[in-house]
């Protein structure tokens, strides 16, 4: 495609210094929102798959001389109703040593967190296809083990799902937009370079050239700018990315899953500069279709 | 390419009317038609009308009324995608060469065939072959700012007649060439008449037609084309 001959002195245009410069920009762009939506993506997805599957206890602590016993007491009959609910494959009370492993990334590990009165966490695996009846078995708990509770993560991993969907609709929005804005420069440098060359697009037109001929010449030269300013763009967007991944790594730790771009993420980034040539190939053969049906 | 048989008409114009925007009509009530392998001379003064009514001929523009009938087809009636090739049974020669200067000659003339798809080993085979005969032989990578005025003529000559059209028509060929090369061109469009292009030759030279006398005259003035014996 990009070595077919061309009837049109396209090459001097100044089209063909804007433009790849454009898209490289808006590819640049659109590999940003891309890339943070497959995070996102990923993120969530780990987190969903972390906490399906399990259940937690919360166990308040008792206060005063002896405390530390009555509580651990606590904790175990707590651990006792929950291997007795059908459909649970192993419950795990956490050591204190376990919870403050647990706050560390927030709170430090000084002595006052170690003397702060933490609530008792139970981690419970059930079988992801039982079906447990959440409410009655919350109710049991709260008899047997007064000011204990069940979370089953499940508004918080809602919450959690539906911003990540929320953040993905506005990547999907910011490419269509990024789409939009090029199509629409494209739109304009090839009415320009129709303008520039409207002599010789007469006279190919009264030597009985087919519009698709013409336009062919255009988007030729739309998809070379398009490919060669969405390589640029891509070549932009990668250290940038590897930056934003290191310091990402940097700041794991407890605080968020693994920041990594999967698979799908690099063939959907490698894949916008053609992409991105596409729409500038098939913007620009619509637009002189469109301008050229206008002739006699 | 159907050619038209002898005695068919190639073009015909009837009640044809043309006025650009709201201005007065520049070309009012054109009546005639151009039989088959026929050759005529188009005169009239400068500004009378000829280089409207042959754009109208190669479908440059519409008439603002009545009907153009081109190889049997009424191009009000014909869907856009049919004009190309209709057009491409046209040659013509325009009065201001419309010569790509960022081509060279060979690939100017050769235009008509690459728009057609015809190959490239062909194309190499008969548009030298062309311009060496309009004597442009030296000329064959040389692009239209490097030439002269005749030059540029014979070129645009070339690339009007390389597709072998079943109607050529051409505006002022004449204008710029000496008398010899003038006889000479003409006397191409003959030869090009006798193997069945239709010609239309639009010269305010009267000298030249005084020439060629045996060829029809139609005459326009005033907007008004008359045949003339």
């Amino acid at each position: 495609m990009l070595a077919r001959r061309s009837d049109l002195p396209l090459k001097g245009d100044a089209a063909g210094r804007f433009l790849p410069w454009l898209v490289a920009m808006m590819v640049f762009l659109a590999a940003m929102a891309v890339a943070g939506a497959f995070v996102i993506n990923g993120v969530v997805s780990r987190w969903d798959h972390d906490v399906s599957g399990t259940l937690t206890v919360q166990v308040l602590p008792i206060g005063g001389e002896g405390g530390e016993a009555l509580t651990d007491e606590r904790v175990r009959a707590a651990v006792e109703v929950m291997r007795q609910v059908p459909g649970v494959l192993a419950v795990r009370a956490l050591d204190k040593k376990q919870l403050l492993a647990l706050l560390e990334p927030w709170l430090g590990s000084t002595d006052v967190v170690r003397d702060l009165p933490l609530p008792r966490l139970i981690d419970v695996t059930v079988d992801p296809g039982a079906r447990i009846d959440l409410d009655a078995v919350a109710d049991r708990l709260s008899h047997a083990v007064p000011g204990a509770s069940l979370d089953d993560h499940r508004v918080w991993l809602s919450r959690l799902i539906n911003l990540s969907r929320t953040i993905q609709w506005l990547a999907i929005l910011i490419v269509g937009l990024i789409a939009v804005v090029t199509s629409t420069t494209v739109v304009y440098a090839t009415r320009t370079g129709m303008a520039v060359h409207r002599e010789v697009i007469e006279v190919l037109h009264l030597i009985g050239a087919h519009d698709d001929y013409i336009a062919r010449q255009f988007a030729d030269r739309a998809f070379s700018l398009g490919l060669a300013g969405g390589l640029i763009g891509l070549a932009l967007s990668v250290p940038v990315l590897s930056v934003v991944g290191w310091a990402a790594h940097r700041l794991e730790g407890g605080f968020l899953p693994s920041l990594s771009l999967p698979l799908l993420g690099f063939i959907g980034i490698g894949l916008l500069p053609a992409a991105a040539a596409l729409v500038a190939m098939l913007t620009a053969r619509a637009t002189v279709h469109g301008t050229l049906a206008r002739l006699p | 390419m159907r050619h038209q048989s002898p005695g068919e008409n190639v073009i015909r114009l009837e009640a044809v009317g043309l006025r650009y925007g709201l201005g007065p009509e520049v070309l009012q009530d054109i009546n005639f038609s151009l039989p088959a392998g026929s050759f005529h001379f188009l005169t009239g003064a400068s500004g009378a009308g000829k280089s409207s009514l042959l754009r109208l001929m190669f479908l440059g523009l519409r008439p603002s009324r009545g009907r153009v009938i081109l190889f049997d087809r009424d191009i009000a009636q014909t869907r856009r995608y049919e004009l190309p090739a209709l057009r491409r049974r046209i040659g013509v020669v325009f009065q201001d060469f419309r010569l790509l200067d960022h081509l060279s000659a060979l690939d100017n003339v050769a235009l008509p065939l690459r728009v057609r798809g015809v190959k490239e080993s062909e194309v190499q085979r008969h548009v030298p072959e062309l311009l060496a005969w309009v004597g442009l032989a030296e000329q064959l990578h040389a692009r239209p700012p490097t030439l002269s005025g005749g030059q540029k003529q014979r070129v645009a000559i070339a690339r009007a007649v390389i597709g072998r059209p079943d109607l050529l028509l051409a505006d002022e060929p004449t204008g710029n060439v000496d008398d010899h090369i003038a006889m000479r061109l003409l006397h191409l469009f003959e030869e090009l008449n006798k193997l069945g292009t239709t010609i239309l030759v639009a010269t305010h030279n009267e000298q030249l037609v005084a020439r060629f006398a045996h060829h029809p005259r139609l005459h326009i003035e005033h907007g008004l084309v008359q045949r003339l014996s």
